[in-house]
């Protein structure tokens, strides 16, 4: 009894600090990403924040931010999914290919995507149906062999040129003559509107359907989702798919910024696409995390990148640097659940 | 028996390979009627339940619902007939609020153009007023179940099973991992559920449980009809010796 009393009490004493962690959960990372902002345009006055460097941050993380959003939504489900850098690799050498062999640029523009929505299917069914013990294991095996199949078709070799209509989503510049005068060297890029847009479909998606509620269950507890007669293994095998459709729009934007597909396209992008999903607050272990906390684990990604190379920081420090984040990100994360078990 | 007969198996047995789980069990359940189910470890319980839920086929014997035989294929089709299950480990996602758990799998939803979209506010609407319903009491319907209580958990588990108006409702060791406080809150709730004419079947271990909620209590032993009472008709002793296949 007094044991519960006391209990009562400190709860009390706690109740504002406890009310600010929803606070923080919410928008912690938006205050992290501002904090960082300011202290570059400290740092860098001049440079940071001008309309090109901004744009320039959009646009490096544009493609990225298309693996990272597929990720973010098997990672919801506790899965994982390592093979969207081959994924995002062999769309690329498909759209070349296409590209090369005269089809029409409409075509062209579809391969991208179908090759990522089929390499993902593959995923999801192998996952499922084959019963694989984890999705690391299938999706390390396709790490391996899409990579290696993209290779095959290309052999091995980049292939460069394409026609104006892809470069434009990678590349394309939407001039603000209207708010800034005739001539103005002020665009955005037309891939900034692209990801917007999706990451809107995708936060409407899993927020506002039933699919989307069921992905979050799967990922808080298979057992329960099962037994309100949801089929696990064909949201798993929708889940799997889409981020592999993700994957192969990422192809079409790298297509149209690089205007090359190359062997080592999207090399270890599974790896910063994990980052970034982590550092915005997702759960490893399933049903918990945010569209708007992947957008912002990908801009700090980004803006961290963008900072450090304004600031001629060595590469090697940068690794250092953003390994170092993602675990104090995790440790914060860890942290605060322990304080929200304790009460 | 009674008019108000609402489920009823009959010379219901289940072989698993050479095992015999259970062999020619009889079970009836009256409406609003709270059936206890005792028996030691293996004696077949769970598996009746199974076999109720549809879950399990039986290998011989047939079920009645409302006096009519039906063939269950799977718990969907029990559940259409109105009996629902609250599964031992409460079959909750702990990272949704209490409302998208009672409504999983059978959200409300609204159309927009082509597209469904949930209903938020109707989901939340009906939460309240079915918790209200049950007097469940809790600070939110939009709490997350992970922070809910042992006893709170358990008691969204039975909100979820009770949210479609069902008539039948299996419970199996309802009060087995909870704080000794809870326990009285989630036999309230099982008594709640009486009052509104639903007929429960409660697995319990604990004589407790038994005497508190039930209108009459069936024992198993290694897979049979052992002993069966109404509860005003037997003592605590007497089912435990049942338990322990003891009969005077």
């Amino acid at each position: 009894m007094d044991y519960g009393e006391k209990r009562l009490m400190d709860k009390n004493q706690e109740s504002l600090f406890v009310k600010l962690i929803p606070f923080f959960e919410r928008y912690g990372i938006l205050l992290l990403i501002l904090i960082m902002i300011a202290v570059l345009h400290l740092l860098q006055p001049d440079v940071f924040l001008s309309w090109r460097n901004v744009t320039n941050i959009f646009k490096q993380v544009s493609w990225q931010s298309m693996l990272a959003l597929g990720v973010f939504m098997v990672i919801v489900t506790a899965g994982i999914d390592l093979s969207v850098g081959s994924i995002i690799m062999l769309s690329l050498m498909g759209l070349a290919i296409a590209s090369k062999a005269g089809m029409p640029w409409y075509v062209v523009m579809l391969v991208a995507p179908a090759i990522g929505f089929l390499c993902g299917m593959f995923n999801g069914i192998g996952i499922t149906l084959l019963r694989m013990p984890h999705p690391f294991i299938m999706t390390l095996g396709t790490l391996y062999i899409f990579r290696g199949i993209g290779n095959l078709i290309s052999g091995g070799v980049p292939i460069t040129g394409f026609a104006e209509q892809i470069r434009v989503i990678g590349n394309g510049k939407i001039k603000l003559d209207v708010f800034f005068g005739e001539g103005a060297r002020e665009y955005i890029p037309t891939s900034l509107i692209l990801i917007i847009v999706i990451f809107f479909i995708f936060w409407v998606f899993l927020n506002h359907t039933r699919i989307g509620k069921w992905i979050y269950a799967i990922g808080g507890n298979p057992g329960a989702a099962r037994a309100a007669g949801i089929n696990v293994d064909r949201i798993l095998i929708v889940v799997y798919t889409l981020c592999g459709f993700l994957a192969g729009i990422g192809g079409l934007i790298l297509a149209g910024r690089t205007n090359s597909a190359y062997p080592n396209a999207g090399l270890q992008s599974e790896l910063d696409a994990i980052a970034a999903v982590i550092i915005g607050g997702a759960s490893f272990f399933g049903g918990r995390g945010t569209v708007l906390g992947v957008f912002a684990g990908v801009m700090i990604m980004g803006i961290l990148r963008n900072g450090l190379n304004l600031m001629n920081v060595s590469v090697f420090w940068q690794q250092v640097l953003i390994g170092s984040i993602i675990i104090l990100a995790v440790y914060i994360d860890v942290l605060r659940r322990q304080l929200a078990t304790r009460t | 028996m009674s008019d108000n007969l609402v489920l009823e198996a009959k010379l219901v047995s289940k072989f698993f390979g050479t095992i015999t789980a259970l062999q020619n069990v009889d079970l009836h359940l009256n409406k609003g009627e709270v059936l206890g189910v005792v028996g030691d470890n293996g004696a077949g319980k769970s598996t009746l339940m199974k076999v109720l839920s549809g879950l399990y086929k039986p290998s011989e014997g047939s079920l009645f619902f409302d006096r009519e035989k039906v063939t269950l294929n799977s718990p969907r089709d029990s559940q259409n007939l109105g009996l629902e299950m609250v599964y031992q480990d409460l079959a909750l996602a702990g990272n949704l609020p209490i409302g998208d758990n009672i409504f999983l799998g059978r959200e409300p939803t609204r159309k927009v153009g082509p597209f469904n979209f949930l209903d938020h506010k109707k989901r939340k609407q009906l939460t309240e007023e079915h918790l209200a319903k049950l007097k469940i009491n809790v600070k939110s319907a939009d709490q997350k179940v992970e922070e809910l209580s042992g006893g709170q958990r358990q008691a969204v588990a039975i909100a979820r099973a009770t949210a479609f108006n069902a008539k039948i409702v299996l419970m199996d060791e309802p009060t087995a991992a909870l704080a000794v406080k809870e326990v009285g809150k989630v036999l309230d709730l099982i008594l709640n559920l009486k009052k509104l004419g639903v007929s429960v079947i409660v697995i319990s271990h604990r004589m407790d449980d038994i005497f508190t909620v039930c209108d009459r209590v069936m024992a198993l032993f290694q897979g049979t009809n052992f002993a069966e009472s109404e509860l005003k008709n037997t003592s605590r002793d007497e089912v435990i010796g049942w338990i322990m296949g003891k009969k005077d």
